[in-house]
Order: C-alpha cells, then sequence, then structure tokens
C-alpha cells in the first residue's frame, strides 16, 4: 500500500532530499515572478486603484491558512486511526507554518482594510472565524508540547485539530451564510471568478508559491525532526554503552 | 470488529455529530452573527430593533448631499427594498460614492433619521483593471447590473 511505503524513515528521507531543490527552486521562481506581475506587471483596479496589489500577498496568505489547517486535519486522522508513524509529524511540523500564513493574513488583510474599508478591524463573521483559526493553531502547538510523553501531545493536539475542523468550512462560507464587511469570494465560487485574468495570473502564481513554500518547509521541519528522533537514539544507545 | 474499524467510527461519529451541533448552534444564533441590519430587517426583525445598531445597503442613487460645512453628509441607505435617511460628521472612505455598498454604525432618533458616527465602506467580488472599466463604460456596455447588486449581501 501506496500509503504505508512511506512509513519507513529512511525511505522518506531519500524521497525528501531528492524533491526539496527542485521545490526550492520553484518556489523562488513562482514567488519572485507572481510579486513582480502582481506589484509592477498588473492593472490598478476599477475601484480600490493601486491598493488592490495587497490582495496579491493576502489572498493567498488566507487560502494556505485553511489548506494547511486541512492537512493538519487529515494527518491526524491519518494519526489516530491508522497510527501513521510520520503523521503526527507532518501535523506538528505544519502547525508553526499554518499559524505564520494566518497571521500574515490577519495583518495584510488590515493594513487593506484600513484604506478600502476605513477600519483595520471589523468584528463579522470572517474576520472573527479567521482569528479563531489563528488561536487553533497555537492551541495546537501549544497542546503538542504540553506534556512529557510526545505521544500523548501528538494525541490530544490531533484531537483538538479535528474539533477544530469545523470551523474551516464556517471560514470558508461565513461571507455566504451572513452578511459581512468582508467581500464574497471572487475566485473559488460558484459561477467562475469574478477577477480579470490580468490579475487572477499574477495572484495563482503567487498561489502556488505559496504552496511550494509551505512544501518546502514541511518537508525540511519533518527531515530535521527525524534527524533529531536519530541523535537521540544514537545519544541514548552511546550512555547505554559507557 | 477490529481496533482500526472502531477508531474509524468512533473518529467519523464525533466529527459528524461536533458538525451537527456547530450546525444547530450557528442556525439558533444566525441573527446574532450577520454583521449588519438592512433597512428591511430594521422594520421586521427583532434582533434589529435595538437603539444601537450597523446599518448596511447600498447608498441609493441621487441620494448624496454634502452639506455646506464639508464634513457633514445626508444620503440613503437602502437594499432596493426599503431606505433608510442617514446623516453622518466626519470623513468618508475613499470607497465610499453613490451606488457603494455601505457599513454604517449609529442609532436612529426620533425623526426616523439613522445618525452614524462611523461609515465603512464595502466592496463587491469584482476585480476589474481600471482601463478595462473605462473603455466599457466609454463604448456604453458598462452594466451596473453586472457587478451583482446583490440586495441580500449588501
Amino acid at each position: 500500500m501506496a500509503f504505508d511505503y512511506f512509513a519507513n524513515p529512511a525511505r522518506f528521507l531519500r524521497l525528501a532530499n531528492a524533491v526539496l531543490p527542485w521545490c526550492v527552486g520553484a518556489t523562488v521562481i513562482l514567488l519572485a515572478s507572481g510579486l513582480y506581475l502582481g506589484l509592477f506587471v498588473a492593472p490598478a483596479d476599477y475601484q480600490q486603484g493601486e491598493s488592490v496589489r495587497i490582495m496579491y500577498v493576502h489572498v493567498p496568505a488566507a487560502w494556505m491558512a485553511m489548506f494547511v489547517y486541512t492537512n493538519i486535519a487529515i494527518a491526524s486522522v491519518l494519526s489516530l486511526i491508522w497510527r501513521h508513524p510520520l503523521a503526527d509529524l507532518a501535523a506538528s511540523a505544519s502547525a508553526p507554518i499554518g499559524a505564520a500564513f494566518t497571521f500574515l493574513a490577519l495583518v495584510t488583510g488590515s493594513l487593506w482594510g484600513k484604506p478600502m474599508w476605513g477600519t483595520w478591524w471589523v468584528w463579522d463573521a470572517r474576520l472573527t472565524s479567521v482569528l479563531i483559526l489563528f488561536f487553533l493553531y497555537l492551541g495546537h502547538m501549544a497542546l503538542t508540547h504540553a506534556f512529557d510523553n510526545p505521544a500523548r501531545g501528538a494525541k490530544a493536539a490531533a484531537v483538538l485539530a479535528l474539533v477544530g475542523f469545523v470551523n474551516v468550512p464556517i471560514i470558508k462560507f461565513s461571507v455566504d451564510w451572513w452578511n459581512t464587511l468582508h467581500q464574497p469570494a471572487s475566485v473559488f465560487r460558484a459561477g467562475g471568478p469574478t477577477i480579470h485574468p490580468d490579475m487572477l495570473w499574477p495572484l495563482i502564481a503567487m498561489a502556488l508559491g505559496y504552496t511550494l513554500f509551505y512544501i518546502t518547509l514541511l518537508l525540511l521541519r519533518i527531515k530535521s525532526d527525524l534527524i533529531g528522533a536519530r541523535l537521540r537514539t544514537l545519544d541514548s544507545l552511546r550512555q547505554d554503552a559507557a | 470488529m477490529t481496533r482500526k474499524r472502531r477508531r474509524m467510527y468512533i473518529v467519523f461519529s464525533g466529527m459528524l455529530t461536533l458538525g451537527a451541533a456547530t450546525a444547530l448552534i450557528l442556525t439558533a444564533f444566525s441573527d446574532n452573527i450577520v454583521l449588519f441590519c438592512s433597512p428591511t430587517d430594521i422594520q421586521n426583525k427583532a434582533t434589529c430593533a435595538k437603539a444601537d445598531i450597523r446599518l448596511g445597503g447600498l447608498v441609493e442613487e441621487e441620494s448624496l448631499d454634502r452639506g455646506a460645512d464639508g464634513v457633514t453628509v445626508s444620503f440613503r441607505v437602502t437594499d432596493l427594498t426599503n431606505s433608510i435617511p442617514v446623516t453622518y460628521k466626519g470623513i468618508l472612505p475613499d470607497l465610499f460614492r453613490e451606488g457603494q455598498g455601505v457599513v454604517t454604525e449609529g442609532t436612529i432618533n426620533a425623526q426616523g433619521v439613522f445618525v452614524a458616527r462611523e461609515v465603512l465602506a464595502k466592496h463587491d467580488e469584482n476585480y476589474i483593471p481600471k482601463e478595462v472599466a473605462d473603455a466599457l463604460k466609454a463604448s456604453g456596455n458598462w452594466h451596473e447590473d453586472a457587478q451583482t447588486k446583490d440586495a441580500d449581501t449588501y
């Protein structure tokens, strides 16, 4: 079963080492071209003018905030039910990255909100549910490290991740279910994107760049966790020998 | 039943229960989760019949009146069914204009006028290059209706 294939850490490390340089290269190319296209080439918006360029940083960050949390939830299911040995590592390695993306989305959203809406912050359903997502990430990170036995910490964090997953559809549909100050979806919506192709392509380049950046960081973090575990094992073996 | 299968049932039934509970709670509180009341809501909904509320809608076309002192403005907020007159003293956001979605916070006075303390502008989900919008307007192909002025979401 392909699913069990990477349960072997050595096999995972070999694959990660092979894939990492490609991920780094693609991340650099996509983020550089996406930023250049978004900040210099893409046209100004008919209503928002040049301020629309915050979108190229804000929107992919918000997508990643939800995408990374969804990955943590999937990893938690794999950990709780199938006890996949790498699932806990994938979840704990993803959490700080997802928290950083959520923070970036909140900060850039606030910076965008002031000139466009006239306020840094408003307690509408979208903004509030994303703030809750940020706290879920922080809680997940805290819970992972709250136990002396790492396996218990991972299990508690996995349960929290699954409980908190109800928030993800709430974030996505908050702008449809309730009236908010935040706009409804422009890209992932029934009836197709309502964003001009000249602005959509830089956004897609940025979204792919963010995704590859996440994959790069995730592989690096899992890799260092695995190497750290190996070092601890070697250390205890040496102490036993002495 | 294997242990794996039992764990699977526990996890998925737990998530299903939690999802159902959340859906019920959100449905029950949906009147409180909305950010603003539309002019129609203020007439009909009990949760909108408070002294201090947020009123949301579109700035009615040809209703904007900038006062002689330069800081007081009055306009009507409409949901395309009902509308309410609003006065506001202060700086308006850049996006504020007739036909734009706005959210205002304040109170309704004895004359039925909404006295706003704060006016925020909404923007919709449409992103169009300025040149394209200007060209469409110049050629007469600009349809304000196409910008999905949905009374329900504004």
